[in-house]
């Protein structure tokens, strides 16, 4: 290669490394408009979690035949990576097939490997776009994927095809030219696929191959680059933050809500008990109960809204959802992160951020579909990278509890029967034993 | 319980009856059916009658998080009052926030559903099957409730009651961790749901029917009144039966 090609190389490099740079930078940002919360306990346990959920995608296997699509995706995404640790050194050192003449035969069990994921991402990607378009699976068609979130599934399914393509036309052209002695252009004996295709050109001459086998190669680096700039903006960032996003999931058991200390004080306070804050340190400044905006909700919880894979598991198996209330989990980790995302572009801009007269609950999340949830769990047991939109959703209750006493009439009441008579229900408390009488009066007889 | 601290005497176990299992007229039926296999077995256990008062749970998963903790600490100081070390209860929602989420207020206790209960008084040889009730080789289906199953992972205890009683246990089409709501979790116990197109519990008895089973076994006040309320709305009271399994266990036992 030419010192210019090289050198446009080195500079498309440089310019897809600063737009990740500030993008990821920007996602950290977003990540963190979030409270504080910590979730660094048990690192053991949480390096294991990982290992098996992200990494082993374990939840996935719920699902066999996606599953295994997926995981074309997956091993194809990670290993035809390593391919390109080669195409940087050949793109920067003006070099071809750098690791060919010291590798020798497991240069070839490589390249094979590579072309099968190929072929099997290729594969895949074409049965998850028939899926999603064609078959049109119930998770596929809800209303929170028209628009933008349909598009950007069938955007990347696409990329991965063409991708794909460029990989194997650019180790079949690669081989014509090879046979015809061209250039620097070396025989590897036994690709696989590549050589199905390659009849396909061994008639063209060999400048023609040589054009098509550089254009694939190019379009093959660049496509990568564009693809991983592209990830970042798109429900396909949980390729990389699945595996923090499962790192710090929750561990505990599912059915138990976090406690707030700043509700505890203040009951200790009413009830005549010490508080639990250390003597001499004032209670911290509660700013808000539960959460109106992304603000009040845990940084934990917007990372779930970035790692979001917008699969649908979640609201597939919600029985809200499921009998035809408006509530989504989805929904609802979309919205957070839509919001997280508008907040944060504002700030940068020095716009009003979360001042901007909208918030989460209320511009994005109804109450309707807050209050629709039966806090069954579903949701977080089918997400395949440990997100908990349930979380949110009680973070909203509490907001509007105890800040907007906008709760409905019923449980209104049913407050009022806890308060007056202990019991969710209107009974007289002295009642209570009274289950006891038949027993006795049995005993008696 | 009073009476028992009275007397010096302190229970191996205290037994959580809980807001459903002291009013619900339904479910008062489970509790005395507990209670009966306690005294048969003879196990030192006792309740806090008129002293126990709501967990919380309700008020809690409807956000109003003053009025859960107001109960929770009232109830623990009760609790802690009469040293109690071992809770078992009926209801995997007083199961769940006494487990799991008295402790961050001060309460520590052993807590056990009455599936788990049941379940090792079976494997001890505490309970053995009379035959009673007439449930052999019976088709039985289990409805995992979310607050024992997916909340916190038990799924095998009740599974082993209802088999002990040698009938033939038939799965739903979502059971275990994929099992599917009842539709009174959540504080939905207590307000009608969201607009929609059908209601939970309808849904879920559809598919309880589907297997075959004539008896419905739970383990939860809620999921009892919301899958006999499916089985009353489907017309078919007359031949399929919900039962906890408590009352199972009682009815086996001749109690
Ligand atoms: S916890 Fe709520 S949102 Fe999640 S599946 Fe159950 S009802 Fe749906
Ligand atoms: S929350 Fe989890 S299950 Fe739901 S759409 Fe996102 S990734 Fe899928």
């Amino acid at each position: 290669m030419s010192i210019l090609s090289r050198l446009i190389f080195l500079l498309i490099f440089i310019i897809a490394g600063y737009i990740l740079y500030r993008r990821v930078s920007f996602l950290r940002r977003a990540i963190l408009l979030g409270k504080e919360s910590d979730r660094t306990d048990n690192p053991s346990e949480r390096l294991k979690v990982m290992g098996l959920v992200a990494f082993g995608q374990k939840k996935m296997f719920k699902r066999i035949v996606p599953a295994i699509l997926h995981l074309f995706l997956y091993i194809g995404f990670i290993i035809i990576n390593l391919e390109i640790l080669e195409f940087v050194i050949d793109g920067l050192s003006g070099q071809h097939r750098f690791f060919a003449p010291f590798t020798g035969t497991w240069y070839v069990v490589a390249l094979n490997i590579f072309e099968f994921l190929a072929v099997g991402t290729l594969v895949a990607s074409i049965i998850f776009l028939i899926r999603r378009n064609a078959i049109a699976i119930k998770r596929f068609t809800a209303r929170e994927l028209k628009g933008w979130p349909g598009l950007d599934a069938n955007i990347i399914l696409m990329a991965e095809i063409t991708l794909m393509i460029a990989i194997l036309v650019m180790n079949a052209t690669d081989q014509a030219l090879a046979d015809k002695g061209f250039g620097y252009y070396t025989q590897i004996d036994g690709l696989f696929f590549s050589s199905l295709i390659k009849p396909l050109f061994i008639d063209m001459g060999a400048e023609t191959l040589f054009i098509i086998e550089r254009v694939a190669w190019w379009f093959h680096i660049i496509g990568i680059l564009a693809f991983a700039v592209y990830v970042t903006y798109s429900k396909h960032l949980h390729i990389f933050l699945a595996f923090p996003n499962v790192y710090y999931s929750n561990l505990k058991p599912k059915g138990q809500m976090d406690n707030m200390e700043a509700v505890t004080n203040e009951v200790n306070m009413m009830l005549g008990l010490p508080a639990n804050t250390p003597e001499g340190e004032a209670p911290a400044e509660i700013a808000r109960f539960g959460a109106k905006d992304v603000n009040d909700l845990s940084w934990v919880n917007v990372l779930n809204a970035f790692s979001c894979t917008e699969c649908g598991r979640c609201t597939d198996q919600c029985p809200a959802n499921m009998t035809g209330k408006l509530l989504s989990p989805r929904k609802i980790m979309m919205d957070t992160r839509d919001r997280a995302e508008e907040v944060a572009i504002s700030i940068d801009k020095g716009g009003p951020g979360l001042e901007d007269g909208k918030s989460l609950l209320g511009d994005y999340i109804t109450k309707e579909e807050i209050f629709a949830c039966t806090s069954c769990n579903a949701c977080v047991e089918a997400c395949p990278v440990n997100i908990d939109p349930l979380a949110i959703i009680i973070e909203m209750r509490r907001y509007i509890a105890m800040e907007e006493s906008g709760t409905p009439q019923q449980w209104n009441a049913m407050f009022q029967n806890i308060e007056t008579s202990f019991s969710p229900w209107k009974f007289s408390p002295s009642d209570r034993f009274n289950w006891a009488d038949k027993l006795k009066a049995e005993e008696t007889k | 319980m009073a009476e028992m601290a009275a007397s010096g005497e302190s229970p191996e176990i205290l037994f959580w009856v809980g807001c459903a299992g002291s009013f619900d007229d339904r479910y008062k039926a489970v509790t005395q059916a507990f209670v009966k296999i306690l005294n048969k077995v003879g196990v030192s256990f006792a309740v806090l009658g008129p002293e126990e008062t709501c967990t919380g749970d309700p008020a809690r998963r409807a956000g109003n998080e003053f009025l859960f903790q107001m109960q929770a600490v009232s109830n623990i100081q009760v609790l802690n009052g009469y040293n109690i070390k071992k809770v078992v209860t009926a209801c995997p929602h007083c199961f769940n926030t006494i487990k799991n989420e008295y402790p961050a207020l001060g309460g520590h206790y052993e807590v056990i559903h009455h599936s788990t209960f049941l379940q090792q008084l079976i494997n001890e040889g505490k309970v053995t099957m009379q035959g009673g009730g007439g449930f052999k080789g019976k088709k039985i289906t289990f409805h995992d409730s979310c607050f024992l199953g997916r909340a916190n992972n038990v799924y095998e205890a009740p599974r082993e009651v209802i088999k002990a009683l040698d009938v033939e246990l038939v799965e739903m089409k979502r059971c275990r961790t994929k099992g599917l709501c009842c539709g009174a979790g959540g504080a939905q116990m207590y307000k009608e749901p969201e607009p929609g197109k059908k209601d939970i519990n309808i849904e879920r008895t559809e598919e309880a029917l589907d297997t075959g089973a004539s008896a419905i076994a739970v383990g939860c006040p809620f999921c009892l009144t919301m899958m006999t309320d499916g089985i009353k709305n489907k017309n078919r009271e007359n031949d399929v039966q919900v039962y906890d399994i408590a009352e199972m266990i009682a009815k086996d036992q001749g109690l």
